[in-house]
């Protein structure tokens, strides 16, 4: 044993660094690697130019997700534009022998689900794709970020990357959660505790009661959103939680191949006496359903309190106030009761059949409100198909709803499905960006509660006041 | 993808005094969907520089004639968000080099760095004096200096410092970029890979 104490982070950097650069950047390999239509294609046109090819196409995995359709997935793809980039994926992948889940394909998803889900992702990986929410497979223990395009270039011909070791964050919440408070709201709780920036040059840990009572789809909602502090992702421990999980899974180690994984993962926590460059600690009590009002995810409060006034806030006052001014908001005002147009259940922060079933149990046996438009997308096909089988999708039709098929959809509104300029969405996504869901479209950042509540009642409602004692006390 | 050398630039700037410009901002996903690298400029800052009929917003800064130059001035946590490097090329492809904040989101940063524009960092207070001599003069002439690692405000002599590691100073300086550097030691990436038990 070390007689250093050394984070979790640092073991799994340490273990991957292949060359140290004196004054410069770390050469770090790269476990797997996943690809989408978008920020791939100028890679492979770069590795053509180079004439370099791909060095272990086996530990790089492609889906199409950011510009899919996400109703007739079995017509072809309308937008030429979109087409071409979905038919490059596919050609690109075909000629350097990487495996896909194509457009139509069982196994379709967007990235971030479709990883996780069939066991690609393991405790103690380095893991990368040209896309900022690949933080969200930190929840298994790995590290875990987002990468440009020439980067995507450097892990296809190369398998590794050159990045300068970021500073150590660990952010503690201890204690219980309180009621209709799920991990969405510990994310946008945190964000708009330390801003969006507040971690920006760092990387996270996760830590504490929280964490440690969180499922792992809770888990990848948190990491998911550690991005939008600003950190370069975020990790939580693994533990039989998540060896639960992997375990079985299609690309998860079998036979002995599991058990000298498991051994190995269960070394992977940071030691007591560790030092973080920063720590922070939170208290889960602290935490209520939360919601977004500006147009960066640290614009966030709790839902039954007031936009704060621009002598309140960290952002400059500038800055603040042509948030408000977009969203058309005023300071000192009720969030509950604004009107709302459409509700956007998805995405790879909140596309995840837990995050449907808690939709379902507060739209259960009431109906959708006619001034919302509701757009709900399953992360995947086999999240789309968990719905079904598990009578989600009988409450949700039951309740005037209608399911779309998988793809990041709204979130970033690449494809068709864009909020009108000027209209209000409450979003279980990521980001509350001016013009992100479509240009003029304007954004509130919530739980899958929180739509759900905004569904039936067509207005920003806290969904605790529509719990049924049972489900509070679940 | 080859870019220019940076040495020594000199050049007047142009003015973002925005906190949190997210690289949607910077080029909406809506944009993100050609699979070669061109044409990237015309859409930089698309939904801040026109109206949704496509003519310019005058009030916006790239279309007030009497900006220009090839630094652009951004208030703190510049480039945050999304991953997209389309918002480096963007703003590459316009004609700007350098971008000088009081901070820089991690990845944008990196993603800068990778294709030649030179991300720089400076005090808080620095960025207002730069902001505060453009207002003064918009033909304000500004040195970034690479090689010193330092920015001067000409037209004052004022003029601070910044950090880059010697890696990344010495690529931008001769155009290279990581790529080729991996290339030369595939030998011991393999050699890694062979231990490695994923």
């Amino acid at each position: 044993m070390s007689t250093n104490p050394t984070t979790l982070f640092d073991k799994v950097w340490d273990a991957h660094v292949v060359r140290k650069i004196e004054d410069g950047p770390d050469v770090l390999f790269i476990d797997r690697h996943f690809i989408h239509e978008v920020t791939s294609p100028v890679a492979f046109l770069g590795i053509e130019s180079r004439n370099i090819g791909v060095m272990y196409p086996q530990r790089t995995f492609a889906t199409a997700d950011h510009n899919t359709p996400t109703i007739n997935q079995h017509l072809p793809v309308q937008d030429p534009l979109s087409a071409k980039q979905l038919a490059a994926l596919s050609t690109n992948a075909e000629k350097y022998g990487i495996s896909i889940w194509a457009l139509g394909s069982p196994k379709n998803g967007i990235v971030h689900v479709v990883g996780p889900e069939n066991g690609i992702t393991q405790p103690g990986m380095t893991i990368v794709c040209g896309d900022s929410h690949t933080s969200t497979h930190g929840a298994f223990g790995s590290i875990a970020f987002g990468i440009g395009t020439s980067e995507v270039e450097m892990v296809l011909s190369s398998q590794c990357i050159m990045q300068p070791k970021p500073k150590k964050m660990r952010i503690v919440i201890n204690g219980k959660l309180g009621k209709g408070v799920l991990p969405k709201d510990v994310a946008l709780y945190m964000i708009a505790q330390i801003t969006a920036s507040g971690a920006t040059g760092y990387f996270a840990e996760f830590a504490g009661e929280v964490f440690e009572n969180m499922s792992m789809e809770g888990r990848m909602t948190v990491c998911n959103m550690s991005i939008e502090m600003g950190a370069r992702g975020g990790m939580i421990a693994p533990d039989e939680t998540t060896f639960n999980y992997v375990k079985g899974r299609e690309k998860a180690p079998k036979g002995e191949a599991w058990d000298k994984a498991l051994a190995y993962w269960k070394t992977l926590k940071t030691d007591d006496g560790a030092a973080f460059d920063k720590e922070l600690v939170f208290n889960g009590a602290d935490i209520e359903p939360q919601i977004t009002y500006g147009t960066n995810p640290g614009l966030g409060t709790g839902i039954t309190r007031k936009i704060p006034k621009a002598s309140e806030v960290k952002d400059g006052e500038a800055s603040y106030k042509k948030s408000l001014a977009y969203m058309d908001f005023q300071e000192d005002e009720q969030i509950i009761g604004k009107k709302i147009d459409y509700v956007f259940l998805g995405s790879c922060t909140n596309g995840r059949i837990e995050d449907f079933r808690a939709f379902a149990s507060i739209v259960k046996g009431k109906k959708k409100a006619d001034n919302i438009t509701a757009w709900l997308v399953p992360g995947s096909h086999i999240v789309e198909a968990q719905i079904k089988e598990e009578g989600i999708l009988d409450i949700l039709t039951e309740a005037g709803f209608e399911l779309r098929q998988p793809g990041c959809s709204a979130c970033l509104a690449m494809n068709d499905d864009k909020i009108p300029a000027g209209k209000y969405a409450v979003s279980t996504s990521n980001r509350n960006f001016e013009g992100r869901q479509g240009p003029g479209a304007r954004t509130l950042l919530a739980s899958p509660y929180v739509a759900a509540a905004v569904a039936v009642t067509g207005v920003v409602t806290d969904p605790r006041e529509l719990m049924e004692e049972e489900a509070i006390t679940a | 993808m080859a870019y220019d050398k940076f040495t020594i630039l000199k050049s007047t700037a142009v003015p973002l005094p925005i906190e949190n410009v997210d690289t949607d901002q910077i080029i909406p996903a809506r944009f993100l969907k050609a699979t070669e690298r061109k044409g990237f400029g015309d859409n930089l800052f698309r939904d801040w520089r026109y109206n949704n009929d496509d003519t310019p917003k005058q009030d916006f800064v790239l279309n007030n004639p009497i900006y220009s130059g090839k630094i652009l001035v951004g208030g703190k946590n510049f480039g945050s968000g999304s991953s997209r490097e389309h918002a480096a090329w963007a703003i590459y492809d316009y004609g700007f080099r350098c971008v000088i904040s009081s901070f820089f989101a991690d990845i944008f940063k990196g993603n800068s760095l990778n294709i030649g524009i030179l991300p720089v960092t400076v005090s808080e207070a620095f960025v207002d004096k730069i902001f505060k001599a453009i207002e003064a003069d918009p033909n304000a002439e500004f040195e970034v200096n690479l090689p010193e690692q330092k920015v001067t405000i000409l037209a004052t002599g004022e003029s601070e410092g910044f950090d880059i590691n010697g890696y990344k100073k010495h690529n931008m300086m001769n155009g290279f970029d990581d790529i080729d550097y991996l290339q030369a030691m595939k030998e011991d990436i393999g050699a890694y890979a062979e231990k490695s038990m994923y």
